[in-house]
């Protein structure tokens, strides 16, 4: 993963990444086409596919609509790295494969436009353009088996059901 | 060491004697629940599986209530989605306009979830069946799908905090004001993946119409799930509505609680939250000449018949304000059915407010009553970011059933005690 960044605050919300007037729609490319409409309008203009978010704590609180992580992982966002992140989109990333990463350090210094690459073997976030690197906060067993499954849906079929 | 609630429920559904902070589990879900929202994306999920059978169709509750009546095609055929997989899957709980209300005032009202569950639900305010003792919890479309195919979700076992109420309520005060109190002062992620038992002699003496706007409003503070212990309350509410047996669960005198919060509600009045975060909360006296466009009296934080109730109180025999809007939308069937009987409507409507079929509607900004720039409006619901209730540029403003009315006669945010 390797990507400019876009910065923004705490607390983002899933009506500023996807607003209810799109929710009467599951297709991923129109949801995609509204990614963060109501926190930054341009941002499906100016970002472009691999891009990376970094935000602050507590991102994607608010909905449980997955549409949120499904437009930002639909327009080609590599991943996304915030201090902290909202229970349900935190759950809900992990089970569609949107990368998400957790680290404080890399939130405070990244700076918007900072070229970022996030390397999952070695655990780390490398801010390319200041040339640091950071950690970020491990997954738990049990949701590395999800991630590794590439998703919950995968996961369910290799456990679950019979072929 | 001793267990919380919350531990004891979800150790009971996991197959364990005990369970703690932190543990992952595989956990039996006795209900799980879609929209027309989140239902659509659970379904294309569990589609691509290519299983014939989901794993218990007693276990699934379809609610299509958010743009209810259709107010789209899209949302038609959203619906539409819903309908077919019921029929298929011979789900029978399956609420469509006519049956419908909004889902977290309906499933409780039908007993068709019961104390000592595990409930979840793709949509965030599936915490509000906390106050029947349930583990109920808020989780996406592929959780949603992965159930209907196996009949359990992952959790991890959070952590909890105590919030102890002492002391009397204040006259106007509400569960509503409890909650928005409690958001501003722990802020939107103060309880970040957490669960927050609800406590003490106020909580005791509330009814369950408040305990279910507490709850309801948890996920607010980014909780996992809101709990209040069963007691006589909740047994009057549910033994009559059960479907099911039921179990009650109550929380060790030696378990953990990461923290401890003790409130004197002596202190509390009616609370406002203004724009954009439901931690923006201010006592309504503190707010003057806040003119606004619109008043919604409604959603699953406040649509119930005690809502309802308290805001005809105030609106009878008044007008409402020229320049104001009322919206008023009963959460369910058998709600409306009992404001018609007790006249409610009937003041609403000689007011000059409108009164809608049970509807998610303008809560999500999605259809009856959506906001143009710049407007204003003052809502019983439970979320006021930006764009929520339609343009990203007006304004909501969140109170109790009685603020909301109070404030619609006199078209500014204004305090019960000067209507009554
Ligand atoms: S009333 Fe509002 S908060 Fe409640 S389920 Fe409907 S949209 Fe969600």
């Amino acid at each position: 993963m390797n990507g400019k960044s876009w910065k923004y605050g705490d607390n983002v919300n899933t009506d500023g990444i996807i607003p209810a007037r799109y929710l009467n729609t599951t297709d991923e490319k129109e949801l995609a086409s509204h990614c963060m409409e109501d926190i930054d309008p341009d941002f499906v203009k100016k970002a472009k596919k691999g891009d990376i978010i970094v935000a602050g704590e507590n991102f994607g609180c608010g909905s449980s609509r997955e549409h949120a992580p499904l437009s930002i992982k639909a327009f080609g966002i590599s991943c996304v790295i915030a201090k902290s992140f909202a229970r349900i989109f935190f759950r809900n990333a992990i089970n569609i494969g949107l990368p998400i990463f957790e680290s404080k350090e890399a939130s405070m210094e990244i700076n918007e436009g900072d070229e970022v690459q996030v390397d999952m073997n070695l655990g780390k976030i490398i801010n390319l353009t200041a040339k640091k690197e950071y950690s970020f906060t491990p997954f738990a067993d049990e949701m590395k088996d999800i991630i590794r499954a590439g998703g919950l849906m995968e996961y369910v079929r290799l456990n679950y059901c019979q072929s | 060491m001793g267990m919380t609630i919350t531990e004891k429920i979800i150790a009971a559904h996991s197959g364990l004697e005990e369970v703690h902070a932190g543990q992952f589990v595989y956990a039996d879900v006795d209900i799980c629940l879609g929209n027309d929202i989140t239902a659509p994306i659970a379904i294309k999920q569990f589609e691509r599986l290519g299983i014939n059978g989901i794993f218990n169709p007693e276990a699934v509750v379809l609610v299509p209530d958010h743009f209810t009546p259709n107010k789209d095609i899209k949302s038609a055929q959203n619906t539409k989605t819903l309908r077919e997989f019921a029929r298929k899957h011979q789900i029978k709980n399956y609420f469509e306009i006519g049956r419908v209300g909004i889902e977290h005032a309906l499933l409780p009202e039908k007993g068709i979830v019961v104390p000592g569950d595990l409930v979840i639900g793709a949509d965030s305010h599936t915490c509000t069946y906390g106050a029947l003792g349930i583990f109920s919890t808020g989780v996406g479309s592929t959780d949603l799908a992965a159930c209907f195919a196996t009949g359990k979700v992952w959790l991890k076992v959070p952590e909890a905090i105590k919030f102890v109420f002492n002391g009397k309520l204040n006259k106007w005060v509400s569960g509503k004001d409890l909650i928005l109190y409690v958001i501003g002062k722990i802020g939107v992620d103060g309880a970040r993946y957490k669960s927050m038992e609800f406590t003490g002699p106020v909580i005791t003496a509330l009814s369950m119409d408040d305990r279910l706007t507490i709850c309801n409003m948890t996920v607010e503070a980014g909780a996992k799930n809101g709990i209040i212990e069963p007691d006589d309350c909740t047994e009057e509410y549910i033994s009559s509505r059960a479907r099911r047996k039921y179990k009650l669960y109550s929380s060790d005198d030696d378990c953990k609680y990461c923290d401890i919060y003790e409130y004197d509600v002596n202190n509390i009045s009616p609370q406002v939250a203004l724009p954009s975060s439901p931690e923006n909360t201010r006592p309504v006296e503190d707010l003057s000449d806040i003119g606004i466009d619109q008043v919604v009296i409604g959603s699953c934080t406040n649509g119930r018949i005690s809502d309802l109730r308290i805001a005809a109180q105030i609106i009878k025999d008044k007008k409402i304000h020229p320049s104001v809007r009322l919206i008023v939308i009963p959460a369910t069937q058998d709600i409306y059915l009992e404001a018609v009987k007790e006249g409610l409507i009937e003041i609403f409507v000689n007011a000059e407010g409108v009164v809608s079929t049970p509807t998610c509607g303008p809560c999500l900004g999605g259809h009856m009553g959506v906001l143009a720039e710049g407007e204003r409006a003052l809502s019983t619901t439970n979320r006021n970011f930006a764009g929520r209730m339609g343009h990203p540029k007006a304004e909501i403003y969140l109170c109790s059933p009685a603020v909301a009315a109070a404030s619609a006669i006199t078209g500014k945010i204004t305090h019960p005690e000067y209507i009554d």
